[in-house]
């Protein structure tokens, strides 16, 4: 492969002074001087760092059209919805949408598809859209994939927006992808952080990887939407504010269109006994430090107080106190819960890496030095046996 | 039935090391393998075609050691294996690699059904699934637990979601994710490896799959990994000290303060 990309970025050769500013500030070392003018060769991932370098304004980047950036205006936030009931995560976006809104100076709409659906459109509004653009047609009451992508696809052409934001739910990770195939477009999954950045006008989105292990800064930086899914319960919705005005409109479309190939015969809810560990806001956790399966009993107790649920650590698992299915961490579940209480864990990486995005964690260890004191917001150094039961009596305590 | 089932070469562990001066990945050492969700997309290909007859082709897009994947895959029971591997194919991202896959596929039809993990353990993006079955106008269904019908033409598969299992009736050809719940993969047998040893792998590049190289590898791709990094997990905590009455009672008041009890 030649080393050109002069189709998408170039520098001015009359303008360059061979100042080699942009050499240093490359990334990717995509940038050599040949006969004292800037060349910029295919190892660029068009940051653009050098054209914000650039001391004399010689490098530019071609808007090509494939690119069209700069075509999109506003925030969408799919609506996720099942039996009348929208999706927790869809507010958390709207609330993370008003934010990057506000920075890019645009509006936030909230794209409701679906059968018999208009009337969640006000809730919308109250939880930060601007505005939501209804789709209605039988054809999409299930929300199945691949007519609810025709009647998106038909949208985002329609209307343009230049970031198009999804739940990182069972239905957000199988229809956003199979929409930025649609579009021809970026897709960057499960997000944890989503800001603009001002100068290049991008959606910059950073994302965990390798399990956790690792997180990385994404951007799309020539198509339009820009699109993201979401972990639930990482952003937080806005308090609803009925007083907030917004325009719902039905966006009209051809329901021959619509067509899918899958169709839902059943929708079986699992029995589950207690609060399913994924969803719970609140989760005690317990470790190594309990030294046996009987005294889970108290962890559960707390748990039942505080209407959470049970983790465990690895060790705990591996000790056969507690069934797999508790496990949080690398090899086990993540979790993001609003408080995580941890309990005789000591905070190995691999258990961190389940839980760190925890709104609030709580430590409570005997040794002082245990790791999870560093990751905790209130530390506790003491015995769980004694402290445990005095949460327990302290709550029941205000509840009476 | 013809069964195509596309895998990913990952390394064997996600505990990844980072050199601080290049912020990249140390890769030394890391032995690599067959993407763990993947050998239950496989052993749901074998399965299905000991039981209906058909075959079992295995592909995947990767460096030329991809091809180690390619043969655990035959030693696992796949009759085919094809590498789609070229310096054009590198840095791509989730549509990239989608395009290069959905056209290999392309030159196998007609194919009746395509079987992925749910997930690559390295990336955890569970696109690549979805965008293959968009790219080639076929339908898909995700987080597929199990195949209840299976005819040509018309597949009806339970698929989790959150707290609920939906069962879905889908048309065929189509493409399927599955997870671990689906089976349980087989170990290699003898004459597994042995047939692994002799089969030849084809290697495709862009010219083999009809695609023109901008629209593949990082030139191709519409995202950029701007940086990776560590994250921070620390946080500045506050100790509570006391006996356990009184600790407890400050603990209390601190969640009572963030809207929880």
């Amino acid at each position: 492969m030649a080393g050109d990309m002069s189709d998408l970025i170039r520098v001015l050769a009359d303008l360059c002074t061979g100042c080699e500013a942009c050499v240093g500030v490359c990334p990717t070392g995509a940038i050599q001087m040949r006969e004292g003018t800037a060349r910029i060769g295919d190892a660029c991932n068009l940051c653009r760092a050098c054209v914000s370098a650039c001391p004399a304004e010689a490098i530019e980047v071609v808007v090509t059209g494939r690119g069209e950036v700069g075509e999109g205006q506003g925030v969408w936030v799919f609506v996720e919805h099942r039996r009348g009931q929208v999706a927790p995560v869809v507010y958390e976006l709207l609330g993370q949408a008003r934010r990057l809104a506000e920075s890019l100076g645009t509006q936030v709409t909230a794209i409701l598809a679906g059968e018999g659906v208009a009337p969640l459109a006000a809730e919308l509004v109250a939880r930060g859209a601007d505005g939501v653009l209804v789709v209605e047609d039988p054809a999409l009451g299930d929300l199945r994939e691949e007519p609810v992508t025709t009647a998106l696809a038909d949208l985002v052409g329609e209307r343009k927006p230049e970031i198009f934001l999804f739940g990182a739910t069972a239905l957000g990770r199988s229809l956003a992808p199979r929409l930025a195939a649609r579009l021809g477009t970026g897709l960057t999954a499960d997000c944890t952080g989503l800001d603009i950045d001002p100068e290049r006008r991008v959606l910059v989105q950073t994302r965990p990887a390798f399990g956790g292990n690792l997180m990385a800064v994404v951007v799309c930086p020539r198509h339009r939407p820009q699109m993201a899914t979401a972990r639930p319960r990482v952003f937080r919705s806005l308090a609803p504010d009925p007083s907030r005005q917004g325009e719902v409109v039905t966006f009209p479309v051809d329901g021959s269109r619509l067509l899918g190939r899958t169709r839902l015969l059943e929708y079986a809810e699992e029995v589950i006994e207690t609060v399913k560990l994924e969803d719970a806001d609140i989760i005690v956790s317990g470790g190594r430090g309990l030294g046996g399966p009987e005294h889970f009993q108290l962890l559960f107790e707390l748990a039942r107080l505080l209407g959470g649920a049970v983790g465990a650590s690895r060790a705990a698992v591996d000790a056969g106190w507690i069934p797999y299915y508790h496990q949080v961490g690398q090899t086990g579940k993540t979790v993001a819960p609003k408080v995580y209480i941890a309990v005789g864990i000591s905070g190995a990486i691999q258990h961190l890496a389940g839980m760190n995005s925890a709104d609030v964690i709580v430590a409570i260890n005997k040794n002082p030095q245990a790791p999870i004191f560093k990751v905790a917001n209130y530390g506790i150094v003491g015995d769980l046996f004694a402290v445990i039961p005095a949460l327990i009596e302290g709550i029941k305590r205000r509840r009476s | 039935m013809k069964i195509i089932v596309l895998i990913k070469q990952v390394p064997e562990s996600t505990e990844v090391r980072i050199n601080p001066e290049t912020n990249t990945l140390i890769r030394e050492g890391v032995k690599s393998v067959v993407n763990p969700f993947d050998t239950y997309a496989l052993e749901e290909g074998v399965l299905i075609k000991e039981r209906l007859g058909g075959t079992v082709v295995v592909m995947t897009m990767g460096p030329p050691q991809a091809r180690e994947a390619l043969q655990d895959a035959i030693a696992l029971g796949g009759d085919e294996a094809i590498l789609l591997s070229d310096r054009a194919f590198a840095g791509a991202d989730t549509l990239a690699t989608s395009r290069a896959l959905a056209a290999a596929v392309r030159r196998l039809e007609p194919y009746d059904l395509i079987i992925c993990g749910k997930q690559a353990i390295d990336g955890d993006t569970a696109q690549v699934g979805p965008e293959v079955a968009e790219l080639l106008d076929i339908p898909h269904v995700t987080y597929v637990r199990r195949i209840r019908e299976l005819e040509p033409g018309r597949a009806v598969v339970e698929r989790m979601v959150e707290g609920a299992v939906e069962t879905v009736e889908m048309s065929l050809p189509g493409l399927i994710t599955v997870v671990k719940d689906i089976n349980q993969p087989r170990i290699p047998s003898l004459k597994g490896i042995m047939k692994a040893r002799r089969t030849t792998i084809p290697v495709w590049t862009p010219a083999d799959v009809g695609l023109p190289e901008e629209v593949l590898g990082l030139r191709g791709s519409p995202t950029t990994v701007e940086k990776i990094f560590v994250p921070q997990v620390e946080r500045r905590g506050e100790m509570i000290e006391g006996s356990p009455e009184e600790v407890a009672e400050v603990l209390l008041s601190r969640l009572q303060s963030v809207g929880v009890l």
